[in-house]
């Protein structure tokens, strides 16, 4: 298929990691910050062709699992009130909340719907005005244009059943956050290339200069990741820390320029809290003030939610890369893709349920201290 | 009488509804009579059997080990690219008394209705029902007919029994893949499951699709005439996929599986889908395919036996049976590491982005 295999030839991915061979010298460790590129990363068990040293440290990209326990409890308690018709991403359906997940409310008779784009909530609004469609608006920027034009349709069209649960956050920040986090070990990115696609790249070059880090732009094909990881450790070995673009078939310097503008008009940045992570100043995105009828959460008054985290799951620790899943006591035994503690083991882009379903079952060995 | 006559006294006998399912056709009464005599029955043609109809089917056979499989189709929609719910009912049976190397000898269908079911979309499934079961060379001698109220069934399921008839020279077992084997698969995947979702969520990707189900027997027959004993296992890797199929040939066996991503044949409509959607081709449905585990020394000759039928014009091998890591299922992948196909866990969800 084109566009696809000519990024999975095996050929070609020899050549690649004969030349990252001969290029690292030294341990280094690289962060993937989308969920995606740990998905291939995991599946195709690229990290475990790379060179001895070259450690991947998994970053926090993964939309499903960085949405807050809070906003899942609120999902569940707004889809179970009569007369809603509960929206969603196929994947945060079984995430478990605190008390409850979206599938077991379904099977309890709610209406909860699988969508494929949040302009299938609308449609469904505009089909059925005597119910209130909720989308559970979640991701990162690259979701949000869509979540975006899906509001400026709705009011487009003077809906008044519809509404976003926002859970938008934001990857730059969140960068910023791991490089600040005690104990980092990450020293160099690889950008997430579909985020970068909306949003551009110029964006990282504060990141650059202030931590000396190399960034990435990186794709998720396999080519695209060991290509992302040579340009990464060449720029480490000969000790430069720029913005490169691994991805630039799809990435341009300025992204989507339309697309920005949708997420500007009908968002605005805020604070905002990631699962296991914590509050990151400046990191997510909420409805500006003119769509505030949008927001579900303002809409439906829930009560006091009273939020329940596992103590056993360390999907913080995982998020931001102190910690691989294998680290966890609970990993592979009470919790499973089929009886998830957190996020991380749900989401098909989660570190967690990569590394389940890829069989994995001890850590890699540690390299030693970090240069 | 156009409609219920008030001055008859009793119930009003909907005699005259004629395009619509009614509870009464669940009844066991004449309505429930007629529905099998004027729609069910006639649908199956020369392959209803003889005589009477009875509650049980005696079938007798001389001898050789018969095979015996039941299967409920409730897919939704009923109606798909390739194939309906009818075809499907009776292609799933024969395909699975096909794994144990068993010819079909027989069918059962019965139909739960949902009340209000157009009666012109149960004569479709019928008579695909009829021809696929001709096609098969299976007659269908017994059935049974059921309605229950709106809202308490989703339209239409089929339940579909099949008895056969083993064929001398191969008895296939889950348990029977060895060290060493070939794994074998007769065609390409996720038709049939990328068809149904794409055509269930209108998502467009129907369009170059079309279901795979097919009857698998025929197949099977070549393959033991080409392989006798040397066929350990037949998997149809329908729900859950190919990665089901192995892992429970490989659970049953005792033994290691090693597949090649590479080797996997992948319509290219059904990898765009996957790639799209975010799902794994190896879970995805099948219902014309099947996966073989034989022993070296004649795989080739089941393969050629394979390529020389319609329905395994697409055989390729695609990997082989370790004796290391019992129950376990290894996929080497595109860029030459490895890791596990693990089953599938609950529903397949498509992803966020």
């Amino acid at each position: 298929m084109r566009y696809l295999d000519e990024y999975r030839d095996p050929r070609l991915a020899a050549v690649l990691l004969e030349r990252l061979r001969g290029v690292a010298t030294r341990p280094w460790r690289l962060m993937e910050v989308c969920g995606g590129q740990t998905h291939t990363i995991v599946r195709q068990g690229i990290d475990e062709l790379l060179p001895a040293g070259i450690r991947m440290i998994h970053g926090p990209g993964c939309p499903v699992c960085v949405t807050p326990l809070e906003t899942l409890d609120r999902a569940m308690a707004i889809a179970a009130r009569p007369g809603t018709l509960f929206t969603s991403f196929g994947d945060m359906l079984r995430v478990p909340g605190s008390h409850t997940d979206l599938l077991a409310l379904r099977a309890r008779g709610c209406d909860v719907r699988v969508v494929y784009s949040p302009m299938d909530a609308v449609e469904l609004a505009r089909r059925h005005p005597d119910r209130h469609v909720v989308f559970l608006a979640v991701g990162f920027e690259t979701t949000a244009p869509a979540n975006a034009m899906a509001v400026l349709r709705a009011a487009g069209l003077g809906l008044a059943n519809f509404s976003l649960l926002v859970s938008h956050v934001l990857v730059p920040p969140a960068m910023t956050a791991v490089l600040d986090a005690p104990g980092c070990r990450v020293q160099a990115f690889l950008a997430a290339g579909h985020v970068c696609a909306v949003m551009g790249w110029t964006q990282y070059l504060p990141l650059v200069a202030r931590y000396r880090v190399p960034v990435v732009v990186t794709g998720f094909e396999p080519l695209d990741l060991l290509e992302g990881i040579l340009m990464a450790v060449t720029q480490l070995e000969q000790g430069r820390a720029e913005v490169e673009n691994q991805y630039a078939r799809a990435v341009r310097r300025e992204g989507n320029t339309a697309a920005q503008e949708a997420v500007r008009r009908v968002f605005r940045v805020a604070d905002q809290a990631w699962r296991g992570v914590g509050t990151i100043a400046g990191s997510g995105l909420v409805l500006a003030e003119e769509y505030a009828a949008f927001d579900a959460a303002r809409r439906f008054d829930v009560g006091r939610l009273v939020v329940r985290e596992r103590a056993e799951c360390i999907a913080g620790a995982v998020l931001t890369g102190t910690k691989v899943p294998t680290d966890c006591g609970a990993y592979g035994t009470a919790c499973t893709p089929r009886t998830p503690l957190g996020a991380p083991m749900v989401s098909s882009e989660g570190t967690c349920a990569a590394y389940y379903s890829a069989g994995r079952s001890a850590a890699p060995e540690d390299e030693g201290a970090v240069p | 009488m156009n409609a219920a006559d008030p001055t008859d006294g009793g119930c009003p006998v909907p005699g005259r509804e004629r395009s619509r399912v009614l509870l009464g056709h669940g009844s066991g009464g004449r309505l429930s009579a007629e529905l099998i005599g004027e729609v069910l029955l006639p649908a199956l043609g020369a392959a209803a059997g003889d005589g009477p109809l009875e509650d049980a089917a005696v079938v007798t056979s001389a001898g050789p080990a018969l095979a015996l499989s039941t299967d409920a189709y409730v897919v939704s929609p009923l109606f798909f690219a390739g194939g309906d719910i009818g075809c499907l009912a009776v292609h799933g049976t024969v395909n699975d008394l096909a794994m144990r190397a068993a010819m079909p000898l027989a069918l059962c269908l019965a139909y739960v209705i949902e009340e209000g079911f157009p009666i012109e979309d149960l004569r479709r499934v019928a008579a695909s029902a009829g021809a696929a079961a001709r096609a098969a060379g299976v007659p269908v001698v017994t059935g049974d007919t059921k309605v229950v109220g709106r809202g308490a069934a989703d339209g239409l399921f089929v339940v579909s029994t099949g008895l056969g008839r083993r064929l001398d020279g191969a008895a296939p077992s889950a348990a029977g893949a060895a060290p060493g084997d070939a794994v074998l698969l007769s065609g390409t995947l996720g038709n049939h499951g990328i068809t149904v979702l794409s055509t269930r969520e209108g998502l467009g990707f129907e369009a170059d699709l079309r279901s795979d189900t097919r009857p698998l027997h025929r197949l099977v027959e070549a393959m033991v005439t080409a392989g006798g004993d040397a066929l350990h296992a037949l998997r149809d890797p329908t729900r859950g996929g190919l990665a089901s199929a192995v892992n429970e040939i490989a659970g049953a066996s005792g033994v290691g599986i090693e597949i090649e991503e590479t080797a996997l044949p992948v319509p290219g409509p059904v990898r765009a889908a996957c790639e799209l959607l975010g799902l794994d081709v190896a879970h995805v449905a099948n219902e014309g395919c099947l996966v073989a585990f034989v022993a070296p020394d004649r795989a080739e000759r089941v393969l050629a036996a394979m390529r020389a039928r319609p329905e395994g014009r697409d055989a390729v091998r695609i990997g082989t049976v370790r004796d290391r890591e019992p129950g376990t299922v290894w996929l080497r992948t595109a860029v030459g590491s490895r890791r596990v196909l693990d089953m599938l866990v609950g529903e397949q969800l498509p992803r966020i982005c």
